[in-house]
């Protein structure tokens, strides 16, 4: 069994993060530049990390697989970030902040971790102003704010729809004026294929260089991981085409415990799927809930164009069935009232496979103006993508894999079970239980980044001092090197007849069937069977063109593929093993009688942290206990 | 569902120091309701079947806002669609028959690095150079200490809406940097946060600029290619700064 101790501080709850702070050893300023730092992925969480070490005077060197640092899917989020700043007096705190999160987790977080996020908001606000982030203003110039889903409150800080962007763009320049200094040594279009453990401890990571195919190795006295979600584990998803899984599974196949991975996002606003060759789905953000309602006509076979819908004869669902957050229920329980709907045939669209999300309500309140100010750059998307302007006819939405809450276990200092090893953003487990509210991933991704890992790889650096990290030449680093040379090779060599983005295809499709929005024992035993059937066939009929010693992106896409397998069958394990209904988990056998996710907290109030066990088919699962002394156990409910 | 015939010209290139050529795909069966991109992924799918090598495209996000996509398509960057980045365009933009020409970003700044893959690590080095406020983590105020007008704050954002995609640079007739460099500029010095550093960054950027990147002689192409449709009133501004920075700078530096 793994040994998974949280390291939560004692002391009140408000008191952990600076007594932690006040506690934990320190690098002497002169001595930082004596130890090497490795960060992989240069998202928000990565590139925060890699910003401020390198402003604190550690040597760190930079990966990513991109051309550069600043195209990291971090850039792609839409609508905001969350910060208990209070600037509207509406009645927020760090306290409400804390409390909306760990309640939108469906109870299933550490409340530590969660009130040191809540607490850091506020600074992660100013750092970014200061920075050069330009945040949406009032006329007077002070910066304005957004409700998202899961809260009462006004406390969402966006640029445009373009909030990830902005962020992103801020600590990019912070991290480019590293690596102007000489402070951080940058590698891009470089891919993470193996971590290497020596002596129990993290000594460094192989990579591969994917314009020259070439396999190196780097070693340092600490590695941090922020290598983003596995939402493509579903083939469609709203994530970039590159995101993957490989990092932090090649981080558990070494030894770090993977956690809930069975808490995955959907998100209910996204462009309908077209047909089978689309190739990933688009989010519309969760912003546009603030003034769009979701409706469906009240009978199934009305086939009248929208607006020809008298209000009478319209299903405002969520206004229905949540009364008190109404349209801005958080998106676990959003995502569920639409497949409700769309199940029971009151789809619209030619496809039946959506449901509106309709403006033309606030255009008469506020005027077209004021919507276009405020949604006009994701109203010109909808309308690119799908040929019709939500000015006119009501946006068509239908629920999409977003975000994965599940990843690699960490600790309060965000270290994973392999000392030394540290994972960030939404690549670790740690924040957000079951369910993320909205504008809450790039708060986790910048608080784990700027103010979180700065504060805590010290306290694990202090006692090497004097050490250098392990050389190159080590046999581990040799014998990874050597694997993953053979594992390359070895896709080329197959010479089967699908391609991986065939096996992908399929793969997603088991996942999103059986391990989608809602899971039943059957289902899941059914994908836990197919899974690794398809996987053997992909070992033996995959086909890779090209070869492995120049640019090649079928094989980059091979590896990735080969290592979603794995992932899955822990995914849809996991989901099998928790017999509860929670956040993005919903099995059916746990529902109340109104369709509502059932939790079982005498059960399953804990983390399940899976170690790998070479089969990946027979993980060994360990569980960290979820203390909660601060709130109380209640039934989550929006109505 | 329509589906159209498109004969393709797509630029095949092994490496930066080969000699490219263009390989003429016939692409029969093109769902008009699919993007670009997808079109490229049905191509490169029956590529493998036939156990030819993929064609090399960067795409990342598409939906527009990670700048990785790119692509000349019939002399365009990013295709005809004003606004609008390649991962996009859809293919409900052409007709049957069509016969659709696909080159890489053309610009010696950006080596090919394989098929329609080229290298844009000289924006990097650009940025590197200043772009950015100098505000290490942990010293910052607070953030409504400042007011900023919002226009200042608008007119920064769009041009901070900058996804660096190169376009502007394929679309010049120069092969000119100063759109995208004017952007990058721009939204740090327009706002107060950017005051501090605005002489040094904007004489540090366009220095850096001017050692990869031909000269601007306002065509105004860039601004017609650029995807987040950036106004070249930026390099208007850019200019006007580093007019000034070559006087501040010397008398700052006390350089005569």
């Amino acid at each position: 069994m793994l040994h998974l101790d949280a390291k939560i501080p004692d002391g009140p709850l408000d008191q952990k993060w600076t007594s932690y702070k006040f506690e934990r050893k320190l690098v002497n300023p002169a001595n930082r530049r004596k130890y090497d730092i490795i960060v992989v992925g240069t998202g928000l969480a990565g590139g925060a990390a890699a910003a401020t070490l390198a402003e604190q005077g550690y040597r760190v060197k930079a990966f990513t697989f991109h051309d550069s640092p600043r195209r990291a899917h971090s850039i792609a989020a839409q609508g905001g970030i969350n910060a208990a700043k209070n600037y509207k007096a509406d009645g927020d705190s760090v306290w409400r902040l804390f409390y909306d999160t760990i309640k939108g987790g469906d109870f299933r977080s550490r409340e530590a971790n969660v009130y040191r996020l809540a607490e850091v908001s506020v600074n992660i606000i100013d750092q970014m102003v200061a920075q050069g982030v330009p945040f949406a203003r009032e006329y007077g110039g002070l910066l304005d704010n957004r409700s998202f889903g899961g809260a009462q409150v006004s406390r969402t800080f966006y640029a445009r729809g373009q909030t990830g962007q902005q962020l992103l763009l801020g600590v990019y320049q912070q991290m480019a004026r590293q690596v102007g200094l000489g402070n951080i040594e940058l590698h891009n279009r470089t891919e993470l294929v193996d971590v290497v453990v020596v002596d129990g401890k993290a000594a460094g990571i192989v990579v591969r260089d994917l314009v020259t195919g070439e396999v190196a190795s780097h070693s340092a006295h600490a590695v941090i991981m922020a290598t983003g979600g596995y939402s493509n584990v579903f083939y469609l998803s709203t994530n970039a085409m590159t995101c993957n899984i490989t990092a932090d599974w090649r981080a558990h196949r070494k030894g770090a415990a993977f956690a809930n991975a069975c808490f995955t996002q959907i998100h209910p606003t996204c462009i309908p799927q077209s047909d089978d060759f689309q190739s990933k789905l688009t989010l519309m953000s969760e912003s546009l809930r603030n003034d769009g309602r979701l409706w469906v006509p009240v009978n199934p076979d009305d086939t009248r164009s929208p607006d020809q819908v008298p209000e009478s004869e319209r299903d405002y669902f969520l206004e229905r069935r949540y009364p008190s957050f109404g349209n801005l229920a958080p998106r676990d329980i959003a995502s569920r009232a639409v497949k409700v709907e769309v199940d029971a045939g009151k789809g619209v669209g030619p496809l039946k496979n959506g449901v509106y999300l309709d403006f033309s309500e606030a255009m008469e309140r506020l005027g077209v103006d004021t919507i276009r100010e405020r949604y006009g750059n994701l109203f010109e998307m909808y309308e690119r993508i799908t040929g019709e302007s939500p000015y006119k006819v009501p946006m068509r939405i239908y629920p999409a894999p977003h975000y994965t809450m599940g990843g690699l276990w960490v600790d309060y200092e965000l270290m994973t079970t392999i000392p030394g090893l540290y994972s960030a953003g939404e690549a670790n487990f740690s924040d957000h239980g079951a369910n993320r509210l909205g504008a809450s991933a790039l708060m986790q991704g910048l608080a784990d980044g700027y103010f979180v890992l700065p504060n805590t790889v010290s306290n694990y650096l202090a006692p090497q001092l004097g050490t250098r990290p392990v050389p190159t030449d080590h046999p581990e680093f040799q014998a990874a090197e050597a694997a993953a040379k053979a594992r390359y090779d070895g896709y080329v060599a197959i010479g089967g007849t699908k391609s991986p983005d065939r096996f992908h295809l399929e793969l997603g499709r088991l996942m999103w069937d059986y391990c989608g929005m809602e899971r039943s024992r059957a289902g899941l035993e059914k994908a836990l069977a197919e899974i690794p059937a398809l996987h053997e066939e992909f070992r033996k009929d995959l086909r890779v063109t090209g070869d492995a010693h120049s640019l090649n992106q079928t094989l980059e896409k091979a590896a990735r593929v080969d290592d979603f397998f794995e992932l899955a069958q822990l995914t849809c394990l996991d989901a099998l093993t928790r017999e509860e209904s929670c956040g993005g988990h919903f099995r059916v056998e746990h529902q109340t009688p109104d369709g509502e996710a059932l939790r079982d907290d005498e059960h399953f109030a804990h983390v399940a942290a899976w170690g790998w066990t070479g089969d990946p088919g027979q993980p060994e699962r360990n569980v960290e206990p979820l203390e909660f002394e601060n709130v109380h156990l209640a039934v989550r409910s929006y109505k | 569902m329509k589906t159209i015939d498109v004969t393709l010209q797509v630029w095949r290139q092994d490496g930066p120091a080969d000699p490219g050529h263009f390989d003429t795909i016939q692409v029969p069966g093109v769902n008009t309701d699919m993007s670009f991109l997808e079109m490229l992924d049905l191509v490169n799918e029956r590529l493998i079947s036939d156990g030819s090598e993929a064609i090399v495209f960067d795409h990342d996000c598409r939906e527009g806002i990670c700048g990785t996509c790119s692509l000349m398509i019939n002399g365009q960057a990013h295709g005809p669609l004003r606004g609008t980045a390649t991962c996009q365009l859809h293919m409900r933009t052409y007709n049957d028959g069509d016969t659709i020409v696909i080159e890489p970003w053309r610009a010696t700044a950006f080596p090919v690095i394989k098929d329609l893959m080229v290298d844009r690590s000289p924006f990097d080095r650009i940025v590197e150079s200043g772009g950015f406020i100098t505000a290490e983590t942990g010293g910052a105020p607070d953030a409504n200490l400042i007011p900023i007008p919002k226009p200042v704050a608008d007119a920064a954002m769009d041009a901070a809406a900058c996804i660096s995609c190169g376009a502007c640079v394929a679309a010049c007739p120069n092969s000119a940097a100063n759109l995208f460099t004017a952007a990058k500029v721009s939204h740090l010095n327009l706002l107060p946060q950017g005051q501090a550093e605005r002489y040094r960054r904007v004489e540090a950027m366009v220095d850096t600029m001017e050692q990869f990147f031909g000269s601007c002689t306002n065509h105004g192409e860039c601004q017609e290619a650029c995807p987040k449709e950036i106004s070249i009133d930026f390099i208007a501004i850019m200019n006007k700064d580093y007019l000034k920075a070559k006087f501040k700078n010397s008398r700052l530096l006390s350089r005569t």
